[in-house]
């Protein structure tokens, strides 16, 4: 039970209003246990995102590389998240702050498709996302591009970990950034069709991929048009194939040996006394 | 009794006044060099119409940093230049024929900016060399105020290195046309003046192609077109329901 929480009539918790920093103790003391505790070390995902708005609905695009400090912790992660069915949102900074926000924030917004029986808006995944992150004051590191289409039509949203957005035609996000945003600046256009827009977004991760080093692997593509339908393409872009390198790699015949190599000259099989004589039975495993 | 006098300090630790990125590609025939002409105190903006870009006999240096210490720079190789020409050194054994190309004068700087970083009183600039070197091919190199030396068909230094190199190693093929390169370094410096803070859009060029060495006048880029798009000229806050800002 957090502190500051009462009980309302419906037996349900409801916190008490305003910032709750029921945490901070214990966050001071994590970070005074000198070797104790190990220091909170979060996985960030050093990153490359980008969001376009085109002429029939909106091009999300991201790199797949999750990394830890220099380390990279995963080389094909998912960093496009499911909000709604007709919203899609890119995360960059730390994994799991991305994760579990989208993840909030989605079920959030069924909850209330469910209340309201419409779709959802981007307005309001907006809005929720940026309170929750605004009442965190950036401590939830999570720097967001939101792209779907609703009834007032496509719509691309940056959401920074402090909790302030802005509304615009094209952005990218993550340490990649300024790689994707010198593409797009470059050869964005107003209007544009399907194809142009998912060779720029592709570009544009291609540059993050390339040119900075905590972005890499693969390029995964999302595209929500207007009319409802989504195109997600995981992996659309392999420019990081490792199977023709390690082909390559010339290995003894020694070290792989295939099965068979050994001739067999005699095989005898003895059950254990114990079980064949009837006695304890072999152990179970449920 | 005047109070004790605090000692002054001896060794650049920060930078005052400040250019930011020079870029510079080798084309076909040559080299050209791009920077823009303002001159930062901190944010402000102190003086809009400097030329970052000097020719120093066959060779033209860029400077980004700090920039007393690119004058200081150029006064250190007009002096070397002046003293290659005229004194008896030129009648020794061991002079190079070249004189002062473009590579001569990046090993000397290299010398320079490492000896003052190696006192812990560095140049605090980095920059840009271009001209010939000593086989007679175009050349472009870089030095930094630690003394960091690389030889490239095309460098980036400042905030360039993150948003015009990306483009820079798309676009770039051995066999550019001067034309071609010009446009690269235009566009480049117009993402530049779209999201460096420091940056703007009087430009000035460079080029260093079949033995002449020319430095444009500054001119501005026309960054107009830029803010058309109906998306810049829609106004977000009156969208129905309120469209995020």
């Amino acid at each position: 039970m957090t502190a500051g929480s009462q009980m309302n009539a419906n037996n349900l918790h409801e916190p008490a209003a305003g910032f709750d920093f029921s945490n901070y103790l214990r966050n001071q003391n994590l970070l005074q246990t000198d070797g104790a505790a190990p220091k909170l070390k979060a996985k960030k995902t050093g990153t490359t995102i980008v969001g376009t708005v085109y002429a029939g609905g909106v091009v999300l695009g991201a790199d797949t590389r999750a990394t830890n400090d220099t380390e990279v912790a995963e080389r094909n992660c998912e960093k496009i998240h499911y909000i709604a069915p007709n919203m899609y949102c890119c995360g960059a900074g730390t994994a799991a702050d991305t994760e579990n926000t989208t993840a909030l924030i989605s079920r959030q917004l069924e909850l209330l498709r469910m209340d309201t029986a419409r779709p959802s808006r981007l307005v309001t995944a907006v809005t929720l996302l940026k309170r929750m992150l605004f009442r965190y004051q950036g401590h939830v590191s999570a720097a967001l591009v939101l792209g779907g289409c609703d009834l007032q039509g496509p719509h691309i949203y940056q959401i920074y970990p402090h909790g302030s957005t802005a509304k615009l035609p094209y952005t990218s996000m993550g340490s990649g950034s300024l790689a994707a945003m010198a593409v797009l600046e470059s050869s964005w256009q107003e209007n544009m069709t399907e194809d142009m827009a998912v060779q720029l977004v592709q570009r544009a991760i291609g540059a993050g991929i390339f040119n900075d080093l905590g972005s890499g692997s693969n390029c995964d593509i999302c595209i929500i048009k207007t009319d409802g339908t989504v195109d997600y393409r995981r992996n659309a872009v392999k420019p990081n194939e490792l199977a023709p390198l390690r082909a390559q790699v010339q290995r003894s015949g020694r070290l792989n040996m295939r099965p068979g190599l050994t001739p067999i000259i005699k095989s005898e099989f003895k059950p254990h006394p114990v079980v064949a004589a009837g006695g304890e039975t072999a152990m179970e495993v449920e | 009794m005047l109070p004790a006098a605090v000692p002054s300090r001896q060794h650049t630790v920060q930078p005052m006044v400040t250019g930011t990125s020079v870029l510079g590609i080798v084309y076909d025939k040559g080299v050209l060099l791009a920077a823009d002409t303002l001159l930062s105190y901190g944010s402000m903006a102190k003086a809009q119409n400097i030329p970052r870009l000097h020719a120093v006999e066959k060779t033209v240096i860029g400077a980004s940093g700090e920039y007393s210490d690119f004058q200081r720079i150029l006064e250190i190789l007009k002096a070397k230049a002046l003293e290659e020409t005229t004194t008896s050194v030129m009648d020794s054994l061991y002079t190079e024929e070249s004189g002062m190309t473009a590579e001569n004068t990046w090993n000397y700087l290299r010398m320079l900016l490492y000896s003052r970083r190696s006192k812990f009183n560095p140049f605090w600039n980095e920059l840009l060399v271009a001209g010939k070197d000593l086989k007679g091919k175009p050349f472009l190199g870089s030095v930094d105020k630690i003394g960091t030396t690389v030889r490239d068909n095309f460098i980036a230094t400042g905030f360039g290195a993150y948003l015009a190199m990306p483009l820079l190693r798309e676009k770039w093929r051995p066999d550019l046309t001067e034309g071609e390169a010009r446009a690269l370094l235009e566009d480049c410096m117009k993402i530049l003046f779209f999201r460096d803070c420091r940056a703007s859009p009087r430009i000035q060029l460079a080029k260093c192609a079949d033995d002449e060495v020319l430095v444009s006048e500054p001119y501005e880029l026309d960054t107009a077109a830029a803010w058309q798009a109906e998306a810049y000229r829609q106004s977000v806050g009156e969208l129905e329901d309120d469209g995020g800002w």
